[in-house]
C-alpha cells in the first residue's frame, strides 16, 4: 500500500481525493451561500425571504441550479464565440484553483507551497480576464461598459491589496500561508494591524465586485453589467464564480488576519473543536459581513470609487507600510 | 523524464503562442495569445525552480500589464485595412532592416562567451540550503545591488512623471466635488433612531434643517424633502 501510495498513480489518486474533499464542500458552501445571502437580506428587510422549497427552504439553491440547467443557452449572433462561451468557465476555474493553497488546518493544504500568497495574488488578479473578456466578447454596449470599469477598478484596488500583504509578510518573514496562520499563534494579526484589516476588507469588496462597489453589473444603469448576454449555465458559473470568490476572499482574510484555524484562546473549551471548524466559522462570519454590507450601503458613484482607491487606501497602506518597517525595524522583532 | 516532456510541451506552446501574438488578425485575440505565452513562460520558470519569479511573472505581465493592454486595444478603434495597405510597397525597407538586426545578432552570438559555471548555474536557481529562491533574489537586489536597484526605481520614476506631465491637462469645465466640505457642513443631515421593524413611517416624514448658505439655492417641492 504504502509502495502504491509513493508511485507517481498513488500521488495522483491522492492529490484528486484531496482536491474532492476540499471542492465537495466549497461547492456546497457557495450554494448555501446564495441561500444565506437571500434569508439574511430578507431578513434585514423585514421579509421572509426562500422559505417554500424544502424545509426553511433548505432546497432553494438545487431548485435554482436545475432551473438554470434546463433554460436555453443564447449566444448572441454577433458574439464571439470561442472567447463569449471561455469568459465564464475562466471566471469559475480561476475561483476554484485558488483553493490548492489554501491551508484549512496545520498541514491540510493540497498544496503548501513556498509562495502561497503570491499564488493566490496571482490567481485573483487574473479574475479581471473572466470579466473583460465577458463583456468585450459580447459585442453589446452595456456589457462593454461594465467590463471598462471592472477592469479599471479591480486594478485599483490590488495595488492596495499588495500593500496589505506586504505589511502582513513583513512581521511574518515567509510566504508561505501555513506559516502566516502559525505566526498568529499568540496575536491575531488584525489586533496590531487593525486599519489594514480594514482596508483589506474594503478591498476585497472592491475586488469582488459587491456592493457598494458592484458597478461592472451596476443593474440601475447598466442592466446587469459584463453577464447581461449571458443566459443559462454561463450565467449560473458567473454567479456561481462571484460566490466562490467571496468564500475566497474571506478565506485569505481569515488567514492574513484572523489566525487561519486557531481558536481565539488556547485553552479548553476552544481547544475541542477542531481547526477546520475555527476556519469555517471565520470564514462565515466574514460573510454575514459581505451580505451585511449589501443589505446596509448604497453603491458608490465611479470617481468615488477611483478616489477611494487611489487617493485614500493607496497613501494609507503606503504610509502603515513604512510605519511596520520602522516599528519591527526598531524594536528589533523583525522576524529572521 | 516527465519534467523533460513537460518542458517540451509548455515550450512548444510558448512558441506556438509567440508566433500567433505577430500573426493574428485581430488585435484582441494577439493580447490574449500574449497572455497564454506569459503563462507558459511562468510555467518553465517554475519548471527550473524559480517559484518567486514564475509568480512575480503572472502578477505583474499577465494582471496588470496585459490587463492595460487588452482596456488599450479594446478602446481604440483600428482600422487594420488601412494600416495593412502599405504592405507591398514597404516590404523591401522592411526585410533589409530586419536583415540588419539579424546579421548584428549573429555577430553578437559568435563572440560570446559561457562563464565557466555556467552549465551547472544555469537551471539551479536556489543558492544551496535552506535559502528559498524569494530570499536569495532578495539578497541580491536589496543586499548586494542596492544601489544601483533604488537608481533603476528613480529612472522609473521619472519615467512616470515625466508621462504624467506630458499628458496631464487641467480642465477648467469639470466641477469637482470637494469632498471634505461636503463632510463637513453640518446641519444639512439629519440623525434620527427608528425603531426596528417600525420604519420610517410612523415618524413622519421630516424635512432636514435649514442647510447654510454654501448650498445652492434650489426650491424644493414638498415632497422631495425626506432623508439622505
Amino acid at each position: 500500500m504504502d509502495a502504491f501510495l509513493a508511485s507517481p498513480i498513488g500521488i495522483l489518486a491522492i492529490t484528486v481525493a484531496q482536491t474532492l474533499a476540499l471542492l465537495v464542500p466549497v461547492l456546497l458552501a457557495v450554494a448555501y451561500l446564495t441561500l444565506a445571502e437571500r434569508k439574511v437580506l430578507a431578513a434585514m428587510q423585514l421579509r421572509r425571504g426562500p422559505n417554500v422549497v424544502g424545509p426553511f427552504g433548505l432546497l432553494q439553491p438545487f431548485a435554482d441550479a436545475i432551473k438554470m440547467l434546463m433554460k436555453e443557452t443564447i449566444i448572441p449572433s454577433g458574439a464571439n464565440r470561442f472567447l463569449f462561451v471561455l469568459a465564464p468557465i475562466l471566471l469559475f476555474m480561476l475561483a476554484m484553483i485558488a483553493w490548492a493553497v489554501i491551508p484549512v488546518q496545520d498541514g491540510w493544504a493540497i498544496a503548501d507551497i513556498n509562495v502561497g500568497i503570491l499564488y493566490l495574488f496571482a490567481v485573483s488578479s487574473l479574475g479581471v480576464y473572466g470579466v473583460i473578456i465577458a463583456g468585450w466578447a459580447s459585442n453589446s454596449k452595456y456589457a462593454f461598459l461594465g467590463a471598462l470599469r471592472s477592469a479599471a477598478q479591480m486594478v485599483s484596488y490590488e495595488v492596495s491589496i499588495g500593500f496589505v500583504i506586504v505589511t502582513v509578510l513583513l512581521c511574518v518573514g515567509s510566504l508561505n500561508l501555513s506559516d502566516i496562520v502559525r505566526a498568529q499563534e499568540r496575536v491575531w494579526f488584525f489586533i496590531p494591524l487593525f486599519p489594514m484589516f480594514i482596508i483589506f476588507f474594503i478591498s476585497a469588496l472592491a475586488e469582488t465586485n459587491r456592493a457598494p462597489f458592484d458597478l461592472p453589473e451596476g443593474e440601475s444603469e447598466l442592466v446587469a453589467g459584463f453577464f447581461v448576454e449571458y443566459s443559462s449555465m454561463s450565467f449560473a458559473l458567473f454567479f456561481l464564480g462571484e460566490y466562490a470568490n467571496m468564500i475566497l476572499m474571506s478565506a485569505l482574510t481569515t488567514i492574513l488576519f484572523l489566525g487561519g484555524w486557531h481558536p481565539p484562546m488556547h485553552m479548553e473549551p476552544f481547544t475541542w473543536i477542531p481547526g477546520f471548524v475555527w476556519f469555517a466559522l471565520k470564514i462565515a462570519l466574514l460573510l454575514f459581513v459581505f451580505i451585511w454590507v449589501r443589505a446596509t450601503f448604497p453603491r458608490y458613484r465611479y470617481d468615488q470609487l477611483m478616489r477611494l482607491g487611489w487617493k485614500v487606501f493607496l497613501p494609507f497602506s503606503l504610509v502603515w507600510l513604512i510605519l511596520t518597517a520602522a516599528v519591527l525595524k526598531l524594536a528589533g522583532w523583525l522576524p529572521a | 523524464m516527465i519534467a523533460a516532456l513537460a518542458f517540451y510541451f509548455f515550450a512548444a506552446i510558448l512558441i506556438a503562442s509567440a508566433v500567433m501574438v505577430v500573426s493574428s488578425r485581430n488585435p484582441v485575440h494577439s493580447v490574449l495569445f500574449l497572455i497564454l505565452a506569459f503563462f507558459n513562460a511562468a510555467a518553465l520558470f517554475l519548471i527550473a525552480g524559480a517559484e518567486f519569479l514564475a509568480m512575480i511573472l503572472v502578477i505583474v505581465y499577465v494582471g496588470a500589464v496585459a490587463v492595460l493592454f487588452l482596456f488599450v486595444v479594446m478602446m481604440l478603434d483600428i482600422d487594420f485595412a488601412r494600416l495593412r495597405e502599405g504592405f507591398q510597397r514597404y516590404a523591401p525597407v522592411g526585410a533589409v532592416v530586419g536583415a540588419i538586426l539579424f546579421l548584428e545578432l549573429l555577430l553578437v552570438l559568435g563572440s560570446w562567451t559561457f562563464a565557466d559555471q555556467s552549465a551547472e548555474l544555469r537551471l539551479s536557481p536556489n543558492p544551496g540550503g535552506d535559502v528559498t529562491n524569494a530570499m536569495a533574489i532578495g539578497r541580491i537586489l536589496y543586499t548586494d545591488y542596492v544601489y544601483l536597484f533604488q537608481a533603476s526605481g528613480l529612472i522609473l520614476l521619472v519615467a512616470m512623471i515625466g508621462a504624467i506631465v506630458l499628458t496631464h491637462r487641467k480642465s477648467t469645465a469639470s466641477r469637482r466635488q470637494n469632498i471634505g466640505a461636503q463632510v463637513s457642513r453640518s446641519g444639512s443631515v439629519l440623525l434620527e433612531k427608528v425603531p426596528s421593524g417600525a420604519g420610517i413611517g410612523t415618524l413622519g416624514i421630516r424635512r432636514p434643517p435649514v442647510a447654510e448658505v454654501e448650498k445652492p439655492a434650489v426650491t424644493h417641492d414638498a415632497g422631495h424633502g425626506g432623508h439622505h
